[in-house]
């Protein structure tokens, strides 16, 4: 076994973590995208997502999570998807008013409908996701930096 | 009504048990079962977006907490004021029930709620943006403003977490820093 397979818990845990955290992954992701037809939304959706990977975290420790997603690129996003999200509001200006839908509605129960709805979504969902794994991951290592002074 | 009343009661007992456990982790599993019985209380009233958002922040909050809990040297309070806190206590409760006692007639009936606005959202939510998901349309078309002043509250949540944890700021004067730490 490598080095990065003995920190975390035991084999049964890693093993059903590799089968499913890609499948929750991808849950949120369809959350996020589908907030518009059915329930759930950018908020729900991302924090299934920030849920991922902190399931990753807890199973394989924080080296092998932090790869994935490191601290910087989680301030990324997290900064991006606040920015996209004002930026989405700014540019119904361009019509009138703030948060103006200004694209087309399109045909309704279809996946491109709703005009600046679904890219609302997915600004909040990149926004939540990130900022709530970088909380958890400040959090965790906080507690493991006091349990090295002891 | 029987299965709310079930869960409401269910909710009440796990509340009570959270505040008397002795142990910290057991506390804060009991806080999550109220969380869940309250996400499905959501579902039965037929709020799926709400149960959804209660139930994952929920269990994010409780890794989180069970994270924080799992050291056993965090601090009790055990001060030897408690006659003092009751009276304190028992105040503040027959005092909210005075003013609730005025202030519960004055609400509308469960399951009757007063539609002003409400209404032409129902009514006109579909065809003036397109979303069949009228909570998603509530609260990122009419009411968007409202959605980005909570996306900054969390914004600055984040911000503040990551300010007050990170290496840098709980340094002593001369120490150095390893770089992978940050």
């Amino acid at each position: 076994m490598s080095k990065e397979h003995e920190q975390g818990m035991s084999v049964i845990v890693k093993t059903v973590t590799r089968l499913t955290v890609g499948m929750i992954f991808l849950y949120g992701v369809y959350i996020v995208l589908h907030g518009h037809i059915s329930p759930g939304g950018g908020f729900a959706g991302g924090v299934i997502i920030a849920l991922s990977f902190i399931h990753l975290m807890l199973a394989y420790g924080k080296d092998v999570a932090l790869r994935k997603l490191s601290k910087k690129t989680a301030s990324f996003f997290e900064s991006t998807g606040a920015l996209l999200f004002l930026a989405i509001g700014l540019l119904g200006f361009s019509g009138g008013y703030f948060f103006l839908n200004f694209i087309p509605k399109g045909e309704a129960f279809r996946l491109f409908s709703a005009g600046t709805i679904p890219l609302c979504n997915i600004a909040i969902g990149l926004k939540v996701g990130a900022g709530l794994f970088a909380i958890f991951v400040a959090l965790a290592m906080l507690k493991l930096e006091k349990g090295e002074k002891k | 009504m029987l299965e709310l009343y079930i869960l409401l009661i269910f909710m009440i007992i796990g509340a009570i048990v959270a505040i008397e456990v002795k142990d910290l982790l057991s506390s804060v599993i009991a806080v999550g079962a109220v969380g869940l019985g309250l996400s499905i209380v959501f579902l039965l009233l037929k709020a799926p977006d709400v149960a959804i958002t209660q139930l994952v922040v929920e269990i994010l909050c409780l890794i989180i907490l069970i994270q924080a809990t799992l050291k056993k040297d965090l601090p009790f309070s055990t001060t030897g004021r408690w006659f003092f806190n009751t009276v304190i206590a028992i105040g503040f409760i027959a005092l909210f029930l005075y003013i609730a006692k005025d202030a519960l007639q004055l609400l509308p009936e469960f399951g009757n709620p007063i539609m002003r606005v409400a209404r032409s959202y129902l009514a006109e939510g579909l065809t003036k943006t397109g979303a069949v998901n009228l909570v998603s349309s509530v609260i990122l078309d009419f009411r968007a403003y409202d959605t980005l002043g909570e996306a900054t509250v969390l914004f600055t949540a984040v911000i503040g977490v990551l300010t007050l944890v990170r290496r840098q700021g709980r340094k002593k004067e001369n120490e150095v820093i390893e770089k992978d730490d940050e």
